[in-house]
């Protein structure tokens, strides 16, 4: 059945991708939860914090935003620094375009959803059909849980006092932590993650808070450039 | 400044989304444009982790912080899903600061 794009999806098939996606979806979309309660901590209004989930909608590049603005850094390092995180998308959605095969109005529509969760569920379907439902239905599901756990989060963390008492500002480097592991399996990646953690440590006491992490991009963007080893594959969210 | 910031960074990372779905994909194809876009992600977020837990202002701390962040490393290894994960992070920090107020 692979590489037949317009074949209609077999129920069976089509109820197991729904359900795979819907369960993805649903883990995912509660996290808003953390996003929501860490971003008030960091000085954000519930509403700047609503504006992000449903603007922005990737979750490293919101984390990344409320990261620098807790440090007391400059809203445009946090800006940059989640526009950095954000051309993961831009990768994603190259190798969703021709899987996918939206175009017109529905292109610009779907954009929105390319992220982690539904590029992981829809990449490795074979037919354009499976693709589709797994896309469509994981995206959806996380945009709506997403927003929607934003919102109990930031009301709750607004409601619950100073945010270090309850160990908020430790929940924002677990939150990257968990976001960066499954990409540690990569020795390659191991080596990278050190380098940018100790330049970025390194930059701490001479730089404006938010200034470090872009330091560190740098060194990916120089490693990147510098490094001759054959192109590996390009990683995917794994699950 | 806050809300300049938050509208064009998310119109910015829409953008970003749309050209991938919107541009030839043989400009993948570049190993150097394929190499950063896999580097990128990994220094930002490891520098992310080192700042959130190691920094205070402009200077270096080890406080409740880093515990939770140990106690995240331990949850990680067991497998826990992303939310448990945060939890216990927040969850250890917290309790260490019942018992050592400051910390």
């Amino acid at each position: 059945m692979a590489d037949a794009p317009t074949s209609d999806l077999a129920p069976a098939e089509r109820h197991a991708i729904v359900r795979d996606s819907l369960g993805v979806g649903i883990a995912t979309g509660l996290y808003g939860v953390s996003f929501g309660a860490v971003s008030v901590a960091a000085g954000l209004s519930v509403l700047q914090t609503c504006a992000l989930s449903l603007v922005m909608f990737t979750g490293a590049s919101q984390f990344a935003f409320v990261g620098v603005a807790a440090a007391g850094g400059a809203p445009l390092s946090g800006a940059l620094t989640a526009l950095m995180l954000g051309t993961r998308n831009t990768l994603y959605g190259l190798k969703l375009a021709p899987l996918l095969g939206f175009q017109g109005w529905r292109r610009g529509a779907i954009a929105q959803l390319v992220i982690d969760e539904s590029t992981a569920m829809s990449v490795t379907r074979t037919s354009r059909a499976a693709a589709r439902v797994g896309f469509v239905t994981t995206g959806l599901t996380v945009f709506a849980l997403w927003n929607l756990f934003t919102l109990i989060g930031a009301v709750a963390g607004n409601l619950i006092g100073d945010p270090k008492t309850y160990g908020l500002d430790a929940a924002v480097g677990g939150a990257f932590l968990a976001l960066l592991w499954p990409r540690l399996s990569d020795p390659r990646n191991r080596v990278i993650a050190v380098c940018a953690a100790a330049v970025a440590l390194g930059v701490v006491p001479i730089t404006a808070a938010g200034v470090p992490v872009l330091v560190a991009g740098g060194v990916a963007l120089l490693a990147g450039v510098l490094t001759r080893t054959a192109a590996d594959e390009t990683e995917l969210p794994r699950r | 400044m806050t809300w300049l910031a938050i509208v064009s960074a998310g119109v910015g990372c829409y953008f970003l989304k749309l050209a991938g779905v919107s541009l030839p994909s043989r400009v993948l194809e570049h190993p150097v444009v394929e190499r950063v876009a896999d580097l990128i992600p990994v220094a930002l977020l490891a520098a992310l982790v080192a700042v959130q837990v190691f920094a205070d202002g402009t200077q270096l701390t080890v406080d409740a912080r880093a515990a939770g962040l140990a106690a995240a490393v331990v949850a990680l290894l067991l497998r826990a899903p992303f939310l448990v994960v945060v939890f216990v992070a927040a969850a250890t920090a917290a309790l260490l600061r019942l018992v050592f107020p400051g910390w």
